[in-house]
């Protein structure tokens, strides 16, 4: 891959839901272990309840998790 | 400043409710040694109360005694020694209390039956869906070149997914056919169109109508967004049902897929597709808003029909023989 293929990655927070991250990056766990990745787009848990983490299973919608007014930066 | 509330700090006393409570209260307020020369016979004199009492639920000293035991793992409910919280005595009285509460509760709250399907019936569930899932993202995949911009991205980032980013072992529709055969089903495409009821050719039947109009873009938008909004936790529950039944990966794979998948599409599909369609074209939002309703309804449509079907011990089918003889091989292993 040359370095004009490589995509920045960017990370778009959801309303009430999970991080969606996209582009190039690696995820690794918490002992530091890259978690392989099968898809493009990934959306990462941030309320906490998902039994999939540190990916997202729709699970904030059933806990009521809310993110808020948006961010003012 | 304002002082600190102490009243959280500090601790009103409260009276005893009867023989058991008047002993614990007592052994309790005082060093270790005698309190629990006077609790020897505690566990004895609990057991004896609960056997007379009948109901522990609403008997004063047996709830107030079970609250002070439970205090002392709160702490700050009475007053004494610490390690009263693991003795022996206050323990085999707290257990002994539990359990009889514990067992009234079982007993005399009612509970909704859970759902048991059968595997017949989980089977049938998966002959309903081949009709639309062997071609799973198809009739979505039509909208492409009908929409621009914004709308179209999102949904091409939707379908790349669902044809498994170009890897054709994670297709969706190829992942469905894998827990066909695990099933024991005929997975080649149509092989249940002579056992499904209208209902589910007509849910199929409006995905296409909507993908291939035009002028229905917006219903198909908002169809597609509905489906992936609410698809995540109902795809966790169908992978631990067919778990449940004793089937393997090859068989729950595909619900565990769209567990991960419809969480991520879920967000997409509801923000970036259908939300900026309705931005960019605003007259399209009634047409959006009534996909999605369509896709909520014709879905609890056909799954009406199954329940309904079940609860009379009926098969969902129209030919429950081609599903039965199918499928008595997988159901009587
Ligand atoms: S953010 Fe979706 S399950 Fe936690």
């Amino acid at each position: 891959m040359s370095p004009a293929d490589v995509q920045p990655a960017t990370i778009t927070a959801c309303p009430d839901g999970p991080l969606l991250v996209r582009g190039d990056f690696e995820l690794r766990s918490e002992d530091n272990a890259v978690i392989p990745r099968t898809r493009r787009t990934l959306a990462l848990c941030r309320c906490g309840a998902s039994a999939i983490k540190p990916f997202c299973d729709g699970t904030h919608k059933l806990v009521g998790f809310t993110t808020g007014p948006p961010d003012q930066t | 400043m304002l002082p600190i509330d102490t009243n959280t700090l500090t601790r009103a006393s409260f009276c005893a409710r009867g023989p058991l409570s008047d002993l614990l209260l007592t052994a309790l307020d005082g060093p270790l040694t005698p309190g629990q020369a006077l609790l020897t016979d505690f566990e004895t004199a609990v057991a004896a109360a609960i056997d007379c009492s009948g109901f522990v639920m609403v008997d004063d000293d047996l709830q107030l005694t079970l609250f002070v035991l439970y205090g002392l793992h709160y702490g700050g409910v009475v007053p004494g020694d610490e390690k009263w919280e693991w003795h022996p005595s206050t323990i085999a009285a707290r257990i002994l209390i539990e359990n009889a509460l514990e067992a009234q509760l079982r007993h005399s709250v009612a509970q909704p039956p859970l759902p048991a399907p059968t595997r017949e019936q989980a089977i049938e569930f998966v002959a309903h869906r081949s009709v639309y899932t062997l071609k799973e993202a198809d009739p979505h995949s039509w909208a492409i070149p009908r929409l621009t911009g914004r709308a179209k991205a999102a949904l091409i980032e939707i379908q790349a997914d669902e044809y498994g980013g170009g890897d054709v072992e994670r297709m969706h529709s190829v992942l469905f056919a894998s827990t066909m055969r695990g099933l024991g089903l005929d997975d080649r495409y149509a092989a249940y169109v002579d056992s499904v009821p209208a209902i589910t050719l007509a849910s199929f039947n409006t995905m296409s109508m909507f993908g291939l109009n035009r002028r229905l873009r917006g219903a198909l938008v908002g169809h597609l967004a509905a489906f992936e909004m609410t698809s995540a936790i109902p795809s966790r529950l169908y992978a631990d049902g067919f778990q449940r039944l004793g089937f393997e990966s090859d068989v729950t794979r595909y619900f565990d897929e769209h567990v991960e998948a419809d969480a991520v599409h879920e967000q997409i599909a509801g923000r970036d597709l259908a939300g900026s369609l309705a931005e960019d074209d605003p007259a399209l939002l009634g047409d959006i808003m009534f996909g999605a309703s369509v896709c909520l309804t014709m879905d609890g449509l056909v799954a009406d029909h199954m329940l309904g079907r079940w609860k009379d011990d009926l098969s969902s089918l129209r030919f429950p023989a081609v599903g039965v003889a199918h499928l008595s091989a997988v159901a009587a292993p």
